[in-house]
């Protein structure tokens, strides 16, 4: 566990860690056996593509198996499609699953007529290591003026996005290039924990901006009102406001793609085992949680927590088959007996997460409408919106409310609401 | 890699600071013994069965609540074997076994689960039963009658009763050393200043209470009193007296910072508490009360939720 530090208002906050110093070379995962890939879009019936089980697969072999859609994947492996079946993912995302049997000669497939431009980046890199957001550029209604690459990580011990701008520097260099070229976005900034600000001279970013090691500082709304002065408005996001957030890694696979000609397949991810302890590792896209977990030498056993992200903000697996995906930047284990439950207390009000929540929100007043299953009221009157999202009301609670969950599920609900009345609107 | 593994699935986050509601009950138990432990020395075995059959029947009246509401048992969690220690401590040590139950009802009950339970209560739910014991029964909660078979090696008349009646003049006889130790009557965890202070100081370090309100009040209390002091030396009291009698450190600590009726921005936690403490002194100098503080409690207990309208803006928030 980490010290629990005091802040200033007297609220319990964590700090980011470092890394060490010069970070090791990751440990790279290898003899996988099987790889899943995912394509954004469900399978109804096997005629509707053309890919059948049998067909061999290459290493950065780009797959667009649907006749209607231009839904696609980048083979992370070279080998044999063993599987073909829908796959449903969370909040009624759905996708395709390809399970590749790993052969033994890794085959690298070059990628063709590769431009800087927005549409070759589209064309190959939307499901790239780090997952860049190719889906923000471009749009004329919604400009992006500053593009943000961000060599911080989000939650608490988590390493992926640092450990990227500490090591592939270069292929960062080239990345803002292309993306520069690309996006036209009229500035690139690198945002970094404080403590590593120096040495970005040569990448060709037109901004630096350090990123205090407070928890959760480094969440891309809090970085925009701290490090750029600038105050997203409750209902909008960074992207509304021209600034989108690349993770460091994206930018470095897409640099290694302009750089090689080949679209990068590794992952970085950071391990975080039942102690605490932290370790960076790489693991081809698609390969299983269990396995990376069992390489590096992580024990799971029954009634452990297996999570996908960090312990602050990630999602709880129930099994170890759940692959790496392009954004999985961390796997967490937590033992059983450190499993926090939660209790059927109400909020006694005292006050301790109004202290420690970072957007200054009035939890303990929103907690009772969100209980009450008053998404509205709350949203209005208790700025359910202003909310970043970093579950610190929850770590602190004494009555232990799921606060948090009532905050995501209170989202949720609003965003199906409203989604569903724009589309009566538009009938 | 076993397919039978299951894992734990819930939402984030996965850590907890590990603070819950048990612990805060128990510590803020602990904090009060001191004070409740030189009351059972001082007045003997009355005293030791007034605080044990509060206790005892708030713990009963919870479970019948817990009961009759279809609610978890909460007995366990220390809330109202509270809620029953702090009853006792406002109380003479010869309050009739009667009058200690019907009393500790009131605090359960009425105060408490006629409103909803822990944390909905708008009124700290002590300062509710004495309330209505006080204009009930004032005879068993003054503490000159109640105590007057007592055989006490200090002043045996209640420090603020003197002064309120006779002036400044009556209490010289009570050093702030004496009032820190506890030789002045009053209820049964009331009277011990240093072991009141040596509590709430703990409480405070905890953060089980919230330290601006308690210190507030304490401030309300001595600026208060000091005016008054300073307008008519011979007539009000000066303000250490006032800060060291009565419910001044009971209520500092103990009442007014309760969880669910005290607000929790800054600028109201500190209106909150020098406003009690202001009333308090109002209450004790000009009223028709010997003391002032729980009905200082049970007013500003009234406005909390306005108070708490005065917050920090969201971030994002546009208006
Ligand atoms: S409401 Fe909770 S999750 Fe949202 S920003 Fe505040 S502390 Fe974080
Ligand atoms: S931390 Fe929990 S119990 Fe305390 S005020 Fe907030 S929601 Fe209520």
């Amino acid at each position: 566990m980490m010290k629990l530090l005091q802040s200033q208002s007297g609220a319990s906050v964590f700090q980011y860690p470092l890394l060490p110093q010069s970070p090791l070379p990751a440990q790279a995962i290898d003899s996988i056996g099987k790889a899943t890939l995912l394509i954004d879009q469900m399978i109804e019936k096997k005629s509707e593509v053309d890919l059948s089980e049998g067909d061999t697969v290459q290493t950065g072999q780009r797959l667009a198996p649907f006749q209607d859609s231009a839904a696609y994947a980048i083979s992370s492996v070279t080998g044999k499609i063993s599987a073909i079946y829908p796959y449903p993912g969370d909040f009624g995302k759905n996708f395709t699953a390809l399970d590749i049997e790993v052969a033994a000669d890794d085959m690298a497939a070059p990628i063709e007529n590769l431009e800087p431009t927005l549409e070759s980046l589209r064309t190959y890199l939307v499901n790239a290591p780090g997952k860049p957001p190719l889906a923000l550029l471009g749009d004329p209604n919604r400009p992006i003026h500053t593009i943000v690459v961000s060599g911080v990580d989000t939650d608490l011990l988590v390493g992926t996005h640092q450990y990227a701008i500490r090591t592939e520097i270069d292929a960062i260099t080239k990345g803002i290039e292309v993306l520069k070229a690309a996006a036209g976005a009229e500035k690139v900034a690198i945002a970094v924990p404080r403590d590593l600000i120096s040495g970005f001279g040569h990448t060709g970013a037109d901004e630096l901006k350090a990123v205090p090691p407070d928890y959760p500082w480094a969440q891309p709304k809090l970085v925009l009102y701290h490090a750029f002065g600038v105050e997203v408005p409750a209902k909008k996001t960074c992207e509304d406001m021209g600034y989108a957030f690349f993770s460091a890694e994206s930018v470095a696979a897409i640099g290694k793609t302009y750089l090689s000609g080949h679209v990068p397949v590794d992952k970085i991810v950071t391990l975080i085992d039942k102690s605490g302890q932290v370790k960076v590792v790489t693991a081809r896209l698609g390969t299983p949680v269990g396995k990376i977990l069992q390489a590096a030498g992580i024990q799971t056993s029954d009634r452990d927590r297996l999570i996908l992200g960090g312990p602050m903000t990630g999602t709880a697996l129930y099994d170890e088959k759940q692959v790496v995906r392009a954004d999985t930047d961390a796997v967490m284990v937590q033992d059983a007996a450190d499993v926090s439950l939660v209790s059927d207390y109400s909020c006694i009000n005292c006050g301790e997460c109004v202290r420690a929540c970072p957007t200054r929100i009035q939890v303990n007043m929103l907690v009772r409408f969100l209980e009450a299953g008053q998404y509205e009221d709350g949203a209005e009157l208790y700025d359910l919106y202003s909310c970043v999202d970093c579950g610190l009301c929850s770590y602190v609670c004494v009555a232990r409310i799921p606060i948090y969950q009532y905050i995501s599920l209170a989202k949720y609900e609003l965003a199906r609401v409203s989604a569903v009345a724009e589309a009566s609107d538009e009938q | 890699m076993s397919s039978k593994k299951m894992f734990i699935v819930s939402h984030a986050p996965f850590w907890h600071n590990r603070s819950n509601i048990p612990e805060r009950c128990y510590g803020m138990i602990w904090a009060a013994m001191p004070a409740v432990a030189l009351g059972i020395v001082q007045y003997g075995l009355p005293a030791a069965g007034v605080v044990f059959l509060a206790v005892g029947t708030a713990i009963l009246a919870e479970w019948l609540m817990n009961r009759l509401t279809k609610r978890t048992a909460t007995i366990t969690d220390g809330n109202a074997a509270l809620l029953g220690l702090l009853f006792a401590m406002l109380i003479p040590a010869t309050t009739p076994w009667w009058v200690v139950m019907v009393g500790t009802l009131l605090t359960v009950v009425i105060g408490l689960h006629v409103f909803g339970g822990m944390g909905a209560n708008p009124f700290h739910p002590v300062a509710v039963s004495m309330m209505m014991l006080t204009v009930s029964w004032p005879a068993f909660m003054d503490f000159n009658a109640a105590l007057v078979n007592y055989e006490l090696s200090f002043n045996a008349v209640f420090p603020l009763s003197l002064s309120k009646n006779l002036g400044t003049a009556a209490v010289a006889g009570f050093t702030p050393l004496d009032l820190l130790l506890g030789q002045q009557t009053g209820g049964i965890g009331s009277t011990f200043g240093l072991g009141l202070i040596g509590g709430g100081l703990y409480l405070m370090a905890k953060r089980y209470i919230r330290w601006e309100i308690s210190l507030s009040f304490l401030a309300g209390i001595y600026m208060t009193a000091l005016v008054f002091h300073m307008a008519a030396p011979d007539q009000y009291a000066g303000p250490l007296f006032h800060l060291l009698t009565g419910y001044t450190l009971v209520g500092a600590f103990f009442l007014l910072p309760d969880n669910a009726s005290s607000p929790v921005n800054p600028i109201p936690m500190l209106i909150y508490g020098a406003g009690a403490g202001f009333l308090a002194m109002l209450i004790r100098n000009i009223g028709s009360y010997h003391d002032g503080v729980l009905l200082a409690v049970l007013l500003m207990n009234l406005v909390n939720p306005l108070l708490d309208k005065i917050r920090p803006k969201a971030l994002g928030k546009v208006a």
